[in-house]
Order: structure tokens, then sequence, then C-alpha cells
């Protein structure tokens, strides 16, 4: 498998991500592997060590990993977050707007296409965890909170 | 009615400029079916028995004149002649060519429409009471809030693909016109003791093969954090649904496997958690949509009395015409369920009619209905007759409203891949047998709804009297379902017994209506009938 995509500026971590369990009981283990059904916030209490979380997505019609991105980024988690498996480019929008920060899809994706799904939309209805300032903010800029 | 500004029309046009890529791709083979299915369904674009369909948005059912034109414009260009009102609000159209559905969007973006999550495992478009800003009943016009609640869940990155498709609906009325209690999420607003305005919220609801009613999850929420709450119970879903099974994933199925007070428990430590992030509209926000639901310039000193010297005009005002909020209107159903059509259907040119309708007598405010019918919410009393005379001309002033003859039935057979038997001759047929109208008046209100197969797109599980086709052995066979209820006294029917054919399932609902006609005690409903005999009179009546 080729590099992830990746939009992050630190060097990508190499230690391969261990699953959740063994994360848990590894305690010097800095890269976990969350399968769709795993709870992330079993996480949550080992954050500090953490570097990088890779999402699985067993088929792409199964968004539990959006979820649980976006509750890493809520608990403050700055480090990787990575999906793998079945992702699609048409998913890449939303999953930039959950918190995920690099893509290691089964097939890679088409340069130009990840470019075009990004760059689609020109705003955003709701916040998420990237920060985006959202529509209704847009239109009432004293009341913004990001 | 809402009006879009720079940012809402930015977002439609770029949904439009997407899908004409996807399609693109898809027509020069870049993306195989399997690949094109799921975002073809993000923009209603489903595959039927012999054409693509695709399915409008018609936000919690309100419309204007000129949304209502191009809805005509498009049956004429890229259909043939006509639409469907489905019993989600949304219109439909049955004869698509993939390659125009770009140019369809395109059409629908220029008078702020699309078909943007009404379909596919997404938050739907949400439902709405029609008689919303003109009945008596309401609190308040709930649509500020179903708006709200609309651009707060169009492409929520978290919930973009869902265990299932999810519902909401929203009224402010003791009376449920919505069917809110079938639906995943049904809101309404109510006022607390202090006279502060909530939501009361009911999650868990949903017909198709496991008809379940919601339960109360909350039964206040404060108003200004409702999207909080309903991404609350929309992550726990989310996060803990079975995806291993189709028939297992929507939310209902989730509450049952749980318990109600463990999903509620769940609910509640998330919705304290998203209470912290701050994702909920600020009033301002709020106010600015509300100001586009303002209450039309009513006038005032409009005469109450209507002229019911024409026999005919008085029984369909007596029928199709309910009270209104402000003195001198009232509020017209237009049936389109007329003597032997297909339910739901409407001619391009009936669209055009009942636009014009819209513009000249009810401020340029039209609605459907999720019984499949249409409403001018707001009509002076004294132009009553004037637009039953336009709308009888077009055939468009059936008397039905409630009654045998106004029949709810998917599209079956006829059209859907998915169907065991088809629904449109069944109703045609009932509605035949039951043609007059002394008859219908006679035995007054009763709700048939007719589903072609499991998926129950026919509501029939909220029947009166409920119509299920199924399969059996390679031929079309229906089951009969009664006592089941989609208003505020809501109750999910229960099978009669062994199916029929296509003539036997008639007779079986022609029986059973005779049954009631002998023991109903006087001014008695089918359903209350029912509900005090049980099932074995009529089972009795039926099978002999
Ligand atoms: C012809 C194309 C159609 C297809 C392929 C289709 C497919 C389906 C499927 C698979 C379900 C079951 C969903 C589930 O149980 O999770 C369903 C439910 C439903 N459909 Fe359709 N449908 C079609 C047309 C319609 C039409 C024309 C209407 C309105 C008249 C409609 C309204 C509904 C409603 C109200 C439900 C029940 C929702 C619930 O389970 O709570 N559908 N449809
Ligand atoms: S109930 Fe079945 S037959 Fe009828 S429209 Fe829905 S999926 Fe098709």
């Amino acid at each position: 498998m080729g590099d992830p995509l990746r939009f992050r500026d630190d060097p990508a971590p190499d230690e391969p991500g261990v699953t959740l369990d063994a994360f848990l009981d590894q305690k010097n283990a800095t890269s976990v592997l969350l399968e769709a059904g795993d709870d992330v916030r079993a996480l949550l209490p080992e954050l500090g060590r953490v570097r990088l979380v890779e999402i699985d997505f067993p088929r792409f019609r199964d968004g539990r990993g959006f979820s649980s991105a976006s509750i890493l980024r809520e608990a403050g988690y700055e480090g990787e977050i990575r999906a793998i498996g079945d992702v699609l480019v048409d998913l890449l929008f939303f999953m930039r707007r959950c918190g995920f920060d690099s893509f290691e899809p089964d097939e890679p994706f088409d340069p130009g296409a990840v470019d075009a799904a990004l760059h689609r939309y020109p705003d955003v209805y709701q916040s998420a965890t990237d920060g985006r300032v959202p529509i209704w903010a847009l239109r009432h800029p004293q009341c913004a909170t990001g | 009615m809402y009006k879009y500004d720079e940012y809402d029309q930015a977002m439609v046009d770029a949904r439009v400029e997407e899908f004409r890529d996807q399609t693109r791709r898809r027509i020069e083979g870049h993306l195989s079916e399997d690949q094109f299915k799921p975002l073809r369904l993000k923009n209603g674009l489903y595959l039927q028995l012999h054409a693509y369909m695709l399915r409008v948005a018609v936000p919690y059912g309100t419309l204007n004149s000129r949304q209502m034109r191009k809805l005509a414009h498009i049956a004429r260009k890229y259909d043939r002649g006509y639409g469907h009102f489905t019993t989600r609000q949304n219109i439909q159209y049955n004869w698509i060519k993939l390659a125009e559905a770009p140019d369809i969007l395109a059409e629908l973006a220029t008078v702020e429409m699309h078909a943007i999550q009404t379909s596919g495992e997404s938050i739907r478009n949400l439902s709405a009471d029609h008689y919303a800003g003109a009945a008596p009943d309401e609190i308040c016009d709930p649509r500020p809030w179903a708006e709200l609640i609309r651009q707060a869940t169009t492409f929520h990155p978290e919930f973009s693909y869902l265990p299932r498709k999810f519902k909401i609906a929203v009224i402010a009325a003791q009376e449920d016109r919505a069917a809110l209690r079938w639906h995943d999420c049904a809101l309404r607003i109510v006022k607390n003791e202090t006279g502060e305005k909530g939501f009361e919220v009911y999650a868990g609801g949903g017909m198709g093969r496991t008809p379940i009613i919601a339960f109360l999850i909350r039964e206040f929420c404060p108003a200004s954090q409702i999207f909080s709450y309903i991404q609350a119970i929309l992550r726990v879903w989310n996060r803990h649904a079975r995806r291993d099974n189709i028939h297992k994933q929507r939310m209902k199925i989730l509450v049952h496997e749980l318990g109600e007070d463990e999903f509620r428990r769940q609910v509640e430590m998330e919705f304290a958690h998203i209470l912290t992030l701050g994702r909920d509209f600020p009033q301002a926000e709020y106010d600015r949509i509300a100001a586009h639901f303002e209450p039309p310039p009513f006038e005032t000193g409009l005469p109450e009395e209507v002229d019911r010297s024409d026999p005919d005009f008085a029984l369909w005002v007596d029928r199709q015409v309910a009270a209104h909020k402000a003195p001198g209107y009232a509020i017209v159903n237009i049936s389109l369920k007329p003597d032997g059509g297909i339910a739901g259907d409407i001619s391009a040119e009936q669209m055009d009619l009942v636009a014009d309708l819209a513009e000249r007598y009810s401020f340029d405010d039209l609605r459907s209905t999720h019984v499949q019918n249409l409403v001018l919410p707001h009509v002076r009393k004294r132009d009553l007759h004037a637009v039953w005379q336009a709308l009888d001309a077009a055939g468009l002033a059936s008397v039905n409203l409630g009654l045998v003859t106004d029949i709810i039935a998917c599209p079956g057979l006829d059209y859907c891949s998915l169907a065991n038997a088809r629904s449109i001759p069944v109703a045609q047929q009932i509605a035949e047998r039951f043609a007059d109208l002394n008859r219908q008046l006679d035995l007054g209100e009763l709700k048939i709804k007719i589903s072609g197969c499991i998926n129950a797109c026919g509501h029939h599980h909220a029947a009166h009297i409920g119509i299920l086709g199924v399969d059996r052995k390679g031929t079309e066979n229906y089951q009969l379902l009664l006592g089941g209820s989609g208003t505020e006294d809501v109750s999910q029917a229960k099978i009669t017994g062994p199916g029929f054919d296509e003539t036997g399932i008639v007779d079986a609902v022609e029986r059973t209506i005779e049954r009631y006609r002998e023991i109903r005690e006087p001014g008695e409903r089918f359903l209350d009938c029912y509900r005090r005999v049980g099932m074995d009179p009529f089972k009795e009546a039926i099978y002999g």
C-alpha cells in the first residue's frame, strides 16, 4: 500500500496500530486500530500517549467511524486520525469535518477527485470538530462562537 | 414562507454541480452502479421497474406558486405530464432519464428546491402539520423550527452514513395531522408550566416490516437545545445500531433491544456532553428564520357566512373546508383522490391551476399532506365558491376528505421494484365500490391505506383498514388489517387472518364495512367501533 494521504505537517507515525484491547494492555503502544464496533470512549483515559488512531471502515456505508472520530476530537485529541478500509472519495469532505486528517483507502483515491470533493461546498450549515464557521454564524457575526 | 439567502442558494447550487459530476462519471463508466447507487440515493434518485424515479423534497410540505409551476414544468418536460405526491409530503416523478436528472435538479434550484436527503440512509426531509400557520389549535407555527432543523441536518458530517433512514416530524397542535409517532423522531412543540416553549420528544417510531410507535423519550426539551438533543439521539443510534442486517438497523430496533429507559439514559448522557460543544443555533438565527413565517396580512371585517345555495358546493364545503385561526378565513383541502384516479397523482395542468389559486386566493401559500392531498391554507370564506368552481372545472373538487375513498396507496407493482402486489388497482376498485357519496358520508371517517409490500410506504399499519400486498407462491395476495391510527389516538393495525386475492380483498373490505354499519352505535366512527368490539365480529363477517 502506498503512503497515506495526509493533511498534517508532522512526520507520520510508523508504529502500526494495535487493536483496542491490545492497546489498553500494552502501556507503551502509541498507535491504535479501532474497529467499527469498538467503543472509542474506552480510549479517552489513555489519550495522552496516543499518536495515531486508525479507524476502520469495513464497508463505506458503515458510518460508525464518523462518530468515533468526532468523539476523539471533542475530547481534545490532537494526534492523527486515519480512515482506513472502504473509504470513498465522496466521503472525504464529511470525514475531514469529523476530524480525520489522514486517509489510507483500500482503493487509492483519484487525486483530481480529492480536490473536487474537498472544495465542492462553499460553506457548512453546522459546526463540527473542524472549527469551520457555520452559515448561521456568518449570518450573525455578532454571536459567532465558531 | 422561507426564502433562501445567498448561503442557502450556494449550497443547493453546489449540490447540483456535484450530482452532475457524479452522473457524468456514471454515464462514462467511471463509476459502477454499485458505487453510484448510494450517491444517487442521496439525491432522491431511485431505479424502479421501468425507469428512474426522482423524489423531490417539499420541506415540511410548504410550496409557493412559483415552485408549483416549476414542478408542473418538470412534469411536462422530463416526465409524462404528471407527478405523484407522497405520504411524506414530497413529490415523485416516475419516468426520469438518468442523463436528465442533473438538469431537473438545476431547474429546481432556481426555485429554491432540491432532492437532498430524500432517500438513502440519511436524515430525511422533515414533515410537519400541513395546517401550520392556519390551524386554530396550534400554539405556534412549527415551520420555523422545521426550517432550522432542516438546515442543521443538511449535510451533517457525522450523520452522513446512518444505519438507515431517519425521519423527523414536527407539529405544534393538539391534533396530530402528521402521523407524528410513526417517525423515528417526533417533535411536538409545547409550553411548560412557566410558559416557556420547548419540545415534547418521541423516538423510535417507524413502519416497515417491524412497526413500532415512538415512545416519549423526553417530556420537555428547551427549544434552544433541540438540535443538541436530536444529535444526541442520532449519535447513540449511529454508534450502537446493528450493521449486519439491513432489516434490523432502524432506530426503533435499537430502542427495542436496549429498552426505552436504557436508550433514554444513553441519550441523556450524550445530550449533556453535546450541549457543552455549543452547537445549537442562536436565538438570532431562529428569529431570522421565524421572520419568514410571519402570518400573512389577514384582512379584518370579512364576512363569516358562506352562501350554501348550491348543494354541490355546500357538500364540498362541509367536507373539504376546515376552520382557520383568522376570522373570515378557511382552510381548503384539495382532494387528489378523484373517482377512478391514482392517489396522489396530479397532472401538470392541475399543478398550474392550483398554483394560480394559491397565488390569487391563499397568500401564495400551498401545502402537501401526508394523506397525499393538497391544501390552500388561507382562503377568504367569501372566495370559497370561486375556488371551488375553479377546482371543479379541473377535476379537483372531489368530496372525500377522511372518507372511505380518501385512500393512501403506494406505487406498488405498477412501478416499484420491491413490490409483491399492485396497490393502485386495489385502491381504484375500492373507490369504485364506494363511489356513492351518500354511502361514504354515512360511513363517516374511515381511513384505508394500502402498501404493495412489507416496507409499508402506504402506511397500512396506521390504517383503520389496512391492506398489505404479499407474495404467496408467486401470486399476488393481500392481507387485511384493522384498527390502526396515525393521529393523536395512535395505534397499530392488526392482521385479521388469511389473505385474499385481488377481488377477494375488495369484498373483504366491503364485508368489514358492512359489519361496522350493522353494529355501530350512533355517531360511532369505524375505529372507535373496532376498539369497542374487537376483531371477532369483523372476522366472522369476513371469513364466515
Ligand atoms: C417506488 C419506489 C419506492 C421504494 C423502492 C421504496 C422503498 C422503501 C423501503 C425499502 C422502505 C422500508 C424502509 C425501512 O423499513 O427502513 C420504505 C418505507 C417507506 N416509504 Fe417507500 N419506497 C418507494 C416509494 C414510496 C412512496 C411513493 C412513498 C409515499 C407514498 C413512500 C413512503 C414511505 C414511507 C412513509 C415508508 C415508511 C417509513 C417507515 O418505515 O417509517 N415510499 N420505502
Ligand atoms: S410499500 Fe413496497 S411496494 Fe409499495 S412503494 Fe414501498 S417498497 Fe414499493
